[in-house]
């Protein structure tokens, strides 16, 4: 069995368009040092750093952890580079509590970011490449037909993504570091936003952010001593399956139900609505809302935008279940961080610690990720019990 | 802590150019081949699968993941990437298996490097705002290294020679070698300069390939009767990225990293050193403290064929192959990245009790 291991210090920065402020390393540094300060440690408590971020075309710096060793204080330290698409700040995470969970180190830093004004993200995924089919379309042109079958298997009416798109926008305005500050969107103002990628309207995509996201974990015996309260590592699990294959189901793709039983089970969750307080979730476009509340088990198949429209994810609308009351990936897309924003905003809540964001008296959140083809997927449970 | 074993190896030929071959054609034939030796069937066989690759070999985001279509990973697996070399793969892979949540692991790197101009590719790992625009390529800071080394007179290039000399002859009994041949010391010096005062044979080549291990607990090595080493160390550290601001001519983290792993706690038969330059490889074995009873390279390393974020990977399986052809008792792996051999990764390897 693995060693339980805990969030013990989280550092986030604002997010917004562009950090012209800061270098890259400055970025990392910024929220490394904020994740040091909040765990009450410094730089030489750490052990190991852990490094996560989506393509290094979106810089374009190879292999950054190269660079960055000497903002984040690594120098004679061992320091990893995760990468698995836009899941990786979930992966990173993991990988970085496998530092811990494994026994081999006491203490780590993981940092995930992305710096998306150096460069343009569209233009990075849509390379061509020999062999294969040229998809010149970003990641919403990607997406964009698998929510129209899902519209069309599940009959939810047309406002469903509008609803999401206002939802978690409210839940942005209560949250500082959120780079869309939008506290009175309307509905209205959702669906006059002009059309991306039918039926993906521009306020119901994720914008491009500049950000970084920093955790400490550490093991059983330091997150005892530690003075504020951790967040218990409560389950771990990863799951990939191939972009295409004869037969794929990519609505509800077997990975992420795979990777959700596997954690569930982990952490003793036999029901996800009831078990958990609440979730970060990876939406990027709205109607992945109701989708990833089917492929999670949080409602049965086919009716996971039900329980978006009474209300039930909202925390403003007093739901049973809030998903994403950090604003989640609608209000803040650092590509690279945004899984590991989850996956901290989740250990947030857990915490008590969540602000005006804040899931009053939450004990067990799930923190999500999913990347590629909506094939990659990375999830945790944390709990303020060990068990 | 269980231990932790290697039961299959395998290599591509290391060629200079793979010509329309993809990534996925480069793996496949290697997974093919490694799947067999351990007995299985695919990736689902395992518990989880770790792999190394760089973008920016191939010029186009997510390389790895269409190295997932070569996995046959339907149903799902338990999957994650680094974009490191696979040597460091093979590090997440270890710390997996001691949390409990694997018996098993595959493991895989590969790299094209023939499309592009790799040393200038690589010019873009340096710090974008001092250094990239500079374009500085990777055999001009090699070559500033050796030249240091020159200057404070801790090598001559006769040294360097003899590094290449020994690699080609060693590598003539490698069968995936790229450059093998009984070459004199003095015909390495008879050659031109290429980037002074590196000579082109002080140079790893050019390269296209993959390899690909598999690691199990050794319960499980066991249960498959499968013959195996036992990975009784692995470490990795890195060092600061500013080249003023550390000893070229000496290998502080590889020192550290292969203490930390053990290394010392025992006699060393083998070592396969990742050293892309006939100089570095005697930085790293004097940073080791290795001796001739210490047999280094016998595969012919990396100057003989440089799989970019797979060579790292392939040196522990060269150590992997000597301890159970019985060649050796206990050998070391290495594994570096960045420039002038900035962060490095020790594997530890031991013949296994009843093995």
């Amino acid at each position: 069995m693995a060693n339980l291991a805990a969030v013990v210090g989280i550092g986030q920065t604002k997010y917004m368009t562009k950090r012209t402020d800061v270098s890259i390393a400055g970025l990392l540094r910024e929220a490394a040092f904020k994740a040091l300060q909040d765990a009450e440690l410094t730089w030489d408590d750490i052990d190991a750093v852990i490094i996560g971020k989506a393509p290094d075309m979106f810089e374009g710096v190879i292999m950054p952890e190269v660079y960055l060793t000497d903002a984040l204080g690594c120098n004679g330290k061992p320091m990893l580079r995760v990468h698995t698409a836009g899941s990786v700040g979930g992966s990173t995470a993991l990988v970085a509590a496998s530092h811990v969970q494994s026994g081999t180190f006491k203490r780590v830093l993981t940092v995930a970011f992305e710096k998306q004004s150096e460069s343009n993200a569209m233009w990075a995924l849509s390379n061509a490449q020999p062999f294969s089919t040229h998809l010149n379309a970003g990641a919403g042109g990607y997406f964009a037909p698998i929510i129209r079958e899902y519209m069309r298997r599940s009959k939810a009416p047309y406002d469903v993504g509008i609803k999401v798109a206002v939802k978690d926008r409210l839940h942005g305005a209560r949250n500082p570091l959120a780079h869309l500050q939008k506290p009175d969107i309307t509905m209205k103002e959702v669906e006059e936003s002009f059309m991306l990628w039918d039926p993906i309207r521009f306020l119901e995509s994720c914008p491009s952010s500049d950000g970084a996201c920093a955790m400490v974990i550490a093991n059983e015996e330091l997150a005892d001593k530690a003075s504020k309260p951790p967040a218990w590592i409560r389950g771990v699990a990863m799951r990939s399956e191939p972009t295409m294959y004869a037969g794929r189901e990519q609505v509800n793709p077997q990975a992420g139900r795979d990777c959700a039983a596997d954690v569930y089970k982990q952490a003793g969750i036999t029901d996800p609505r009831k078990d958990l307080d609440c979730a970060e979730v990876y939406v990027p476009f709205s109607w992945y809302e109701p989708m990833w509340l089917e492929n999670l088990g949080f409602a049965p198949e086919g009716e996971g935008w039900k329980l978006t429209m009474e209300g039930a994810t909202s925390l403003d609308e007093g739901g049973d279940i809030p998903w994403n009351c950090s604003g989640g990936v609608l209000s803040s897309n650092p590509i690279g961080a945004s899984g590991m924003i989850r996956f901290a905003e989740a250990a947030r809540q857990v915490r008590g610690d969540a602000g005006a964001h804040q899931v009053e008296g939450a004990k067990l959140a799930l923190g999500h990720a999913y990347g590629g083809g909506a094939q990659f997927f990375a999830m945790w449970v944390v709990g303020a019990e060990k068990s | 802590m269980k231990d932790i074993a290697i039961v299959a190896y395998q290599q591509s030929d290391s060629v200079s150019d793979a010509g329309a071959v993809n990534e996925v054609e480069l793996i496949m034939p290697v997974l093919a081949r490694t799947f067999e030796q351990a007995g299985l069937n695919s990736a689902q066989d395992v518990d989880f699968v770790c792999s190394g690759s760089c973008d920016y070999l191939q010029g186009a985001a997510f390389a790895f993941v269409s190295g997932v279509d070569a996995l046959g990973a339907v149903p799902p697996i338990k999957e994650s990437h680094v974009e490191m070399d696979a040597a460091w793969a093979l590090y997440e892979s270890i710390l997996k298996i001691r949390m409990g949540h694997a018996d098993s692991a595959l493991i895989y790197g590969f790299g094209k490097s023939s499309p592009g101009e790799l040393p200038v590719v690589l010019s873009q790992q340096l710090d974008p705002y001092y250094l990239a625009p500079l374009w500085v390529d990777s055999i001009s800071l090699a070559a500033l290294q050796a030249r240091m080394m020159l200057d404070k007179g801790l090598i001559t290039e006769r040294d360097m020679a003899e590094v290449v000399s020994r690699s080609r002859r060693n590598a003539m009994n490698n069968p995936h070698a790229q450059l093998s041949g009984d070459i004199s010391v003095d015909d390495v010096l008879a050659e031109e300069t290429y980037l002074s005062p590196l000579r082109k044979a002080d140079c790893s080549p050019i390269s296209d390939g993959a390899s690909a291990i598999i690691i199990a607990t050794v319960e499980q090595a066991r249960a498959w009767g499968l013959p195996y080493a036992v990975i009784s160390g692995i470490d990795h550290c890195i060092e600061t990225h500013n080249l003023g601001m550390r000893d070229l001519t000496d290998s502080v983290s590889t020192r550290m990293a292969a203490n930390r792993a053990g290394m010392n706690t025992g006699k060393v038969d083998v070592a396969e050193l990742y050293a892309p330059f006939s100089h570095q490889e005697i930085i790293l074995a004097r940073a080791l403290g290795l001796d001739d009873s210490t047999q280094v390279n016998p595969s012919g390393g990396v100057l003989a064929g440089n799989l970019m974020m797979a060579s790292g990977l392939s040196r522990v399986g060269e150590v992997f192959n000597r301890i159970v052809k019985g060649e050796a008792q206990r050998g070391i792996a290495h594994a570096t990245s960045g420039p002038c051999l900035q962060h490095n990764l020790v594997t530890v390897l031991e013949k296994g009790e009843n093995a």
